[in-house]
């Protein structure tokens, strides 16, 4: 069985134009409105600001409502963006470099519910080789491929390929959906909640699985989950989005160690921990968090901020990088902007 | 891309397990429901006593005889009786099988294919093209079906391609709706949503995605609409809209046999009792499909 040769000759990448360490992909200022009528909208994604490195796995997190889905709808494009950039590898989606189709060959996604995103008429093969047909494979060459993948997710393709995806347990159904998204050799794979819906032990299979694929087939993700613990074990840097905003975003264990945010810090402080030492006292969240037709002025978290000041209400602050470390963080505070008139924000000579 | 080719190579075993396809599973369900089951094999009898009506029919069905008009069921050489014209009632419903079948079927199969296209793309596309279709379909949908057929076949003149284009036109505003509103349950699930975002045309996403899984349902619905088509169609020849004596058609034969209602009302009832048969064994076959054809996850 030699297929991990031919797999992985597959995924060897003559496209990539940055170079390692560049951005995969880069959102700017990515805003996504749904108008609900009479001048009301929705702002499910209002100004998003991030970078995907090569290689890495970027977290989201925040609860529900946040704009998690909306982000990852919009970055696969089957939502378009009211405003905002996004570039992939350096090139705008979309643009003359790089089209729709070709962008949607390199990026793919995994969705939550295992079972709805498999059309129930089609074999499993016949599902995961649909994208290469797309893309002009022939029907032999990409069941052949398709066969190899569910190899590859853990699936006997000669017990799998053939049957349809009612006769699947649900952690079988999203191997499946696994291997569909790499069908087409992606890049960047975006996983949206692709583990929560499933059995704990389960759960920690596909995980495992995940990260292996994401060695040998040198992928970058974005995995978007509301599952702090699950973030963490994946993740590299994580991203955390409140109302449509992104609040913070770090390198994983410095942002779980030492959230700057207070949302972070109380989403953290929510999170079961299992060693006592590490518990934090603060109180976790109370109340939900406000209608997104309708935000609060200034910062979005001021209302359920124990920290919040007159400034918070008025100022909206900026995602800015943290005075902590080597520049790596960024949080949206007025406790991390110099000046700003928190009274617990740095002094200015101090940040100089 | 030319990498894919490249794999090739590596063989994986050969023996795929099949599973038993969709169909054989709705063909198994469907067996075991025994009322679906003799009404497919009633409906089977009928299609095959229409197209072997000149093997199957003792007389010929327009030959009349004016000395053995209204005899009662069994006369000797009349067992089913004779009309008011002394023709032979069994030849004449073995034969109007034919007319009736006709006109229950291929409007309702004519209005599927369009009704199905019509349903599909609005729900398929949605937004405003949705609304403007949808709203249009609503104007013919808003009439009662019977009023519409005679309205139309009125306008149109007596015929049968006048009744038939009427019943195709009644038809199409029912199953473009249950198309459109299956279609927008399908057009939302995460599957097409993953097709979109391989790349995926809408040509194909239809094609591949959406039309296996309307398909289906809109048929079963349409199926159940044979019965109402043929009972239209009737109504129409009884009208005298339809078809014009003396071809045997159901419908028209208990037009002109009304006026014997109190000389034979047996044999007056015949041509209607063959409508309640056809008709509710199409309803009942219809019945069964749906049931067999509803895959639980």
């Amino acid at each position: 069985m030699d297929a991990s040769a031919s797999l992985s000759l597959y995924v060897e990448d003559q496209q990539d134009r940055g170079g390692a360490g560049t951005p995969l992909l880069e959102a700017r200022g990515l805003t996504r409105h749904f108008p609900l009528g009479g001048g009301a909208v929705v702002r499910a994604v209002d100004g998003v600001d991030f970078a995907v490195m090569k290689g890495e796995t970027l977290g989201v997190v925040g609860e529900s409502g946040c704009g998690k889905s909306t982000t990852a709808r919009v970055l696969m494009q089957l939502l378009a963006q009211d405003k905002g950039d996004l570039l992939f590898d350096g090139e705008a989606v979309g643009g003359l470099a790089l089209s729709l189709k070709d962008y949607r060959r390199q990026a793919q996604m995994v969705f939550q519910d295992s079972f709805a995103s498999l059309n129930p008429r089609l074999t499993i093969e016949d599902s995961v080789a649909f994208g290469p047909t797309v893309h002009g494979v022939s029907k032999r060459d990409a069941i052949q491929r398709a066969r190899e993948l569910l190899l590859k997710v853990g699936l006997d393709p000669a017990r799998f390929a053939a049957r349809y995806p009612h006769e699947l347990s649900g952690g079988q159904r999203q191997r499946v959906n696994i291997a569909r998204a790499l069908a087409l050799g992606p890049r960047l794979v975006i996983l949206d909640e692709a583990v929560s819906a499933l059995d704990k032990s389960v759960e920690a299979q596909v995980l495992n699985l995940l990260a292996d694929l994401r060695e040998e087939f040198g992928l970058t993700y974005i995995f978007i989950s509301h599952d702090l613990n699950v973030v963490r074990f994946i993740s590299d840097r994580v991203m955390v989005m409140y109302l449509g905003e992104v609040v913070e975003i770090g390198p994983v264990n410095e942002l779980y160690d030492d959230p700057r945010h207070p949302y972070t810090r109380a989403l953290l402080s929510a999170m079961p921990s299992m060693d006592p030492d590490r518990r934090t006292m603060e109180a976790p969240l109370a109340g939900d968090p406000p209608n997104p037709i309708d935000p609060p002025t200034g910062c979005r978290f001021h209302p359920r901020c124990p920290h919040a000041q007159t400034v918070c209400a008025k100022t909206k602050p900026a995602l800015i990088v943290t005075a902590s470390r080597d520049g790596t963080r960024r949080a949206a505070c007025h406790m991390e902007i110099p000046g700003s008139g928190h009274s617990q924000a740095p002094k200015l000579e101090e940040a100089a | 891309m030319a990498a894919i080719t490249d794999s090739l190579a590596p063989a994986v075993p050969p023996a795929i397990q099949r599973s038993p396809g969709y169909w054989s599973g709705v063909w198994r369900r469907f067996r075991k429901d025994k009322v679906a089951l003799a009404a497919g094999i009633v409906v089977l009898l009928i299609v095959l006593m229409a197209i072997f009506a000149d093997y199957l029919a003792p007389a010929d069905p327009t030959r009349s005889s004016m000395l053995r008009r209204l005899r009662p069921i069994g006369t000797p050489g009349y067992p089913l009786g004779a009309d008011e014209l002394g023709r032979d009632m069994l030849s004449r419903l073995i034969h109007g099988a034919r007319l009736s079948l006709f006109m229950g079927v291929v409007p309702v199969f004519i209005a599927f294919a369009i009704g199905s296209v019509i349903g599909v793309a609005a729900g398929f596309f949605g937004g405003r093209f949705n609304t403007v279709t949808m709203r249009l379909v609503d104007v013919f949908y808003a009439f009662p079906s019977v009023l519409l057929a005679i309205a139309l076949s009125g306008a149109l003149g007596a015929g049968i391609f006048n009744s038939l284009l009427s019943l195709t036109i009644v038809f199409i505003p029912p199953i473009a709706r249950i198309a459109e509103s299956v279609t927008t349950q399908v057009r939302s699930a995460d599957y097409v949503e993953a097709a979109r975002a391989s790349g995926a045309g809408s040509g194909t996403i239809i094609r591949v995605h959406v039309l296996g899984n309307v398909l289906g349902p809109i048929f079963v619905y349409a199926t159940s609409l044979i019965s109402v088509s043929m009972i239209l169609a009737s109504g129409l020849s009884f009208l005298g809209l339809g078809t014009k004596p003396p071809t045997p058609e159901w419908g028209l034969m208990l037009n002109t046999l009304r006026t014997a209602i109190y000389v034979q009302p047996w044999v007056a009832a015949l041509p209607g009792v063959a409508i309640f048969i056809t008709s509710i064994s199409f309803n009942l076959l219809s019945d069964g499909l749906r049931s067999a054809m509803d895959v639980k996850g």
